[in-house]
């Protein structure tokens, strides 16, 4: 296939808005090739998209489903010679999950949280996913395994562990979510700083995290620590985040990546002391970024109308439906973490939420190396992944933004730095954001970019960036990005003028990580002593059996440098 | 030759034990350790139907499974609503081939939760469910309360893997530093293990619970003397039990969904559960009954976005319980056929919907005889799941594990059945 005459992006290979021939042979970017030509002269050609960080299967999203059939009645579409049928808005059904990435031109979408107990369901609903390719972070940070290897400061163990715990959950990182709260709500109580003791355990937040990080790069995994601060969404909340970001300042990087991923930075980055003076910190934050070089955020953009919040923060959604009087759905999960699930409706005339979506924008325009920055609504907790081009749109227009600020409550201009910001991001820094970024942060090193062989993952657009000037021609830019001319998938194409037309089966990426066997052993055997004692399973029932996995693609790492065994 | 299979899991009820050890023995079950009495009975099985079989001039006659199939594919095919019911006891596999096949056919799938859990499952869009799995409790919780229900007969080992008499990390003692509230309206067994038992009026568990709430509200003072026959005395101490336990857990059965109040009986639960969680730490747990009702919800609500109920006539799935649910669709003779998998609708559903069910054509898929083989116009049997053939199932709280396939069989899947029916549904579209 041949992609000719288009206005190719391509950031991670030098090329900004040139017009240049794509071919693709067996699925992946190659010198040259013959067969299907298709005509994109002077449309917008990049990689397909890649969603480092949205909550697209497992539990919690079925909870929201069973929770919310009113959410299911939005976005209903019925079923096609090619597609099943679909339903919801911010809890679509798996279907429309993968459909509704593809008519955006993803191909690429990880889940961002699963507790490795709970893994074999993430899969079941992974493999149920049609078209993107995708992965699922597995949770660490409330697990008694790591918390009691921290106390003893046994780094060789809790290696073993992590690894064993990934090849357990097929999991493609390590995520952490408000450590040590997770086991310390199984009380119905909290952690309220990085140092505070985790009740039981005897380890603090900051020892959790610093742990985890060490083992990480110890791992040589290719996404670095994935990281849900701590007293996320509460006002003031900043200087956890920053305090949080110190911790981890001289761990040196096992690849060439960030030593932190920074989840949904939007949530924590608040100031003030309560709900009355809740103001933005995001020119704090930053600053910050461009100062150090050791972490990346995805922004967890807000959109107003209805959202799902659902997350292993359980103390936080326990909040959420006590401020919101909503329905609240709570699930502790043994030995490992906490969650819930909350359904919410984020208002333009409610001050903190106009100053939350003030946030994620001044996060996106204030950092100044778009490669830091990866654009995400952390579906559904800050709205629905469909909206994305709302977001482009956002980014690429001051004028724009200004139209919406009319519509909000007025603290957004006064508690936020929003209204001075005059940045206008172009092409190329969408195309880092969206794509190019997230593949390095994620460690996915054929996607986000089309250099030779890397996968034949790409997205053509309805929109001239010859012709067009987003600054003003606002409103073609969302309705370009929204449905995509093409998306081809792994050489494939699957969307044809906004339609799908092909639903390929994507693959599933997940890390083999190698340690040596006495460290295993070590591990293995008190991690019996808690199957034995504490867990309500068998040790031999507990690991996802390959048959949840129809297409894996797996990723080597481990202690020592290996060469990618094939 | 001799084979000891550990770590089995049992495929009765809810609590879907996966500690069993089975003995297998020249391709066939000689032993079951481990098992409660259900689950062994089950695990060893008892008599099958033997061959596929197709009524013809009102007899059941034997069958090849090619027959069978098509048979099964021209009832569907040739009808305008069909009702593909059960799911409960089958794996999560099947399921989801029978929500293609619904979606092909444009019928409706239901499950056996519309007849028992169906409540909770409504309560619980009323006002979301605070849970945990049971592992969680067995290691913290220092309260149970089981409230209209009764493992001691109908989950035989929950009490020991999971709850009262389990013990754990903050437990260590189990049974001993536990306390057990029963409440239902009759002295089960599960009461004799009671520290305390409080027998209520049948049909006023609405009632009770809302005084709960009252007193946990700080509002008892507002209560009568006297609540549907139990003194406000005695709530306020149940309540004060709930409000200083440092985990709490309540385990409800069908005495909640199906007294007077159902779904709201449930919804107000719910809520008590929720406002306990300002005081202390509290969950509730639904005691799901097949062992893999819970499942079945979760693929369809993956699939469709509904855990019930769901219609596909539209070609997009429509949920309404009350209309789509079984036993109304059967009772307004809203639906022309029906497939019967895993399931026994005739003991089970109201008289006037089984009556109806007997006046479609029928197909079951089972591995057993069961009064709904009485009126089957189509009968398949098929493997047992987690016994004969692989699949996953997901325990009563959500806990999704893989069952294993102990002994070869002559008898093809549920998978492999409902793959056949789809293929030959697909070649009869073809053909006209």
């Amino acid at each position: 296939m041949i992609i000719k005459g288009g206005i190719v992006y391509d950031p991670a290979n030098g090329i900004f808005g040139e017009e240049m021939d794509i071919c693709i042979e067996n699925g992946r970017i190659a010198e040259d090739a013959g067969g299907e030509v298709i005509d994109a002269r002077g449309l917008l050609v990049m990689p397909g998209g890649v969603d480092a960080h949205s909550h697209i299967a497992g539990p919690k999203l079925n909870t929201g489903r069973i929770m919310r059939p009113d959410d299911s009645r939005m976005g209903t579409e019925p079923r096609t010679g090619v597609c099943r049928p679909s339903t919801g808005y911010t809890v679509p059904n798996c279907y429309a999950i993968g459909y509704r990435y593809a008519r955006l031109g993803y191909t690429t979408a990880f889940e961002a949280a699963t507790p490795i107990i709970e893994a074999r369901h993430t899969h079941e609903e992974l493999e149920e996913i049609p078209i993107v390719d995708k992965g699922a972070l597995t949770l660490f940070g409330s697990n008694w395994t790591v918390m009691e290897c921290v106390r003893e400061n046994d780094m060789e163990k809790l290696a073993a562990y992590v690894a064993w715990g990934l090849r357990a959950a097929r999991g493609y990182g390590v995520k952490i979510v408000n450590p040590g709260g997770g086991e310390a709500w199984g009380f119905g109580s909290n952690v309220k700083s990085i140092h505070d003791p985790v009740p039981h355990f005897d380890v603090t937040p900051a020892q959790i995290i610093r742990a985890l990080a060490e083992v990480n790069e110890r791992l040589r995994l290719p996404h670095s620590i994935h990281l849900h601060f701590n007293n996320l969404g509460r006002p003031g909340n900043y200087t956890t985040a920053i305090e949080t970001l110190e911790l981890l300042k001289d761990i040196k990087p096992s690849r060439m990546r960030q030593v932190v991923h920074v989840a949904h930075m939007q949530f924590s980055a608040y100031g003030g002391t309560g709900w009355k003076d809740f103001e933005s910190k995001a020119s704090v934050i930053a600053d910050y970024f461009n100062q150090t070089d050791h972490a990346t955020m995805d922004l967890g953009q807000i959109i107003f109308g209805p959202a799902t919040t659902m997350t292993a923060d359980a103390p936080l959604e326990y909040a959420n439906a006590r401020i919101g009087h909503q329905k609240w759905s709570n699930h502790d999960i043994e030995l490992e973490e906490s969650s819930g699930v909350v359904p919410w409706v984020y208002m333009r005339k409610m001050p903190v939420n106009a100053v939350q979506w003030a946030i994620g924008l001044e996060l996106a325009l204030l950092t100044k190396d778009p490669w830091k920055v990866v654009m995400t609504t952390d579906h559904p907790n800050g709205g629905p992944f469909v909206n994305y081009p709302e977001i482009i749109a956002l980014l690429m227009s001051r004028e724009k933004r200004e139209e919406e600020m009319k519509t909000l409550h007025e603290v957004v201009r006064s508690r936020s730095t929003l209204p001075s910001i005059e940045r206008e991001i172009d092409w190329s820094e969408i195309v880092i954001m969206t794509r190019a970024a997230p593949a390095r942060i994620l460690g996915l090193e054929d996607k986000g970019h089309l250099g030779i062989g890397a996968d034949a993952d790409i997205s053509i657009y309805n929109i001239r960036p010859d012709e067009i000037d987003p600054s003003k021609d606002h409103a073609k830019v969302k309705a370009g990005m929204s449905r995509a001319k093409y998306t081809i998938k792994g050489g494939a194409v699957v969307v044809r003028d906004g339609e799908i037309v092909a639903a390929p089966q994507g693959r599933t990426y997940w890390v083999d990580a190698a340690v040596p066997e006495r460290d295993m052993d070590r591990m293995l055997s008190s991690l019996k002593e808690k199957f034995e004692r504490y867990y309500s399973i068998r040790m031999s029932n507990y690991m996802v059996q390959d048959a949840y996995l129809s297409n894996p693609f797996v990723v080597r790492a481990g202690v020592q440098p290996l060469k990618e065994v094939i | 030759m001799r084979l000891q299979i550990e770590d089995v899991l049992c495929t009765f009820c809810g609590c879907l034990c996966d500690d069993i050890r089975v003995e297998v023995d020249g391709g066939r079950i000689e032993k079951v350790r481990g098992a409660c009495r259900l689950g062994s009975s089950k695990i060893m099985g008892h008599s099958r139907i033997k061959s596929p079989m197709i009524r013809v001039n009102g007899e059941l006659r034997e069958a090849s499974y090619e027959e069978a199939y098509r048979k099964a594919a021209e009832i569907l095919v040739s009808a305008k609503h069909p009702l593909l019911y059960g799911w409960a006891s089958t794996t999560c596999e099947a399921l989801k081939k029978g929500i293609l096949l619904a979606e092909e056919i444009g019928g409706v799938v239901d499950t056996t939760a519309t007849v028992c859990h169906g409540p909770s499952i409504i309560g619980i869009e009323e006002k979301g469910l605070v849970g945990s799995t049971l592992g969680q409790i067995k290691n913290r919780a220092d309260l149970i309360v089981f409230w209209g229900c009764n493992p001691s007969e109908a989950h035989p080992r929950h009490t020991l893997r999971y709850s009262s008499n389990a013990s754990g990390r903050f437990i260590p003692e189990g049974r001993k530093d536990r306390k057990v509230l029963v409440i239902d309206v009759r002295e089960t067994r599960t009461a004799r293990n009671a520290d305390r038992f409080l027998r209520i009026q049948p049909g006023t568990d609405y009632e009770m619970i809302s005084a709960l709430r009252m007193i946990i509200g700080g509002k008892a003072e507002s209560l009568p003397e006297d609540v549907a026959g139990v003194s406000r005395k005695e709530l306020v101490e149940i309540a004060e039990m709930m409000r200083s336990a440092k985990f709490g857990a309540i385990f409800f059965g069908l005495g909640l969904t199906h007294s007077r109040g159902r779904y709201k009986n449930v919804d107000n639960a719910l809520s008590l559960v929720s406002e306990l969680n300002s005081h202390t730490k509290f969950v509730i747990m639904a005691m799901r009954g097949h062992y893999n009702v819970t499942g079945a919800g979760q693929v369809l609500a993956w699939s469709s976005g509904y855990p019930m109920a769901v219609d596909y006539a539209r070609g997009a799935p429509y949920y309404n319980p009350g209309e789509t649910s079984c036993c109304d669709l059967l009772s307004r003779r809203d639906v022309d056929a029906a497939m019967i998998i895993a399931s026994d609708p005739a003991s089970n559903l109201p008289r006037g919907c089984v009556e109806a069910l007997a006046e479609m054509p029928v197909i079951q898929i089972d591995p057993f005889e069961n009064p709904t083989t009485f009126f089957a116009d189509v009968v398949i049997p098929s493997a047992i799941a987690g016994i004969e053939a692989e699949g996953t199932a997901y325990r009563m709280d959500g806990l999704s594990l893989r069952l294993r396939k102990l002994v070869d069989t002559e008898y093809p899947s549920d998978v492999e059945i409902l793959q056949a029916i789809l293929d030959n549904v697909r070649r009869l579209r073809d053909d006209n």
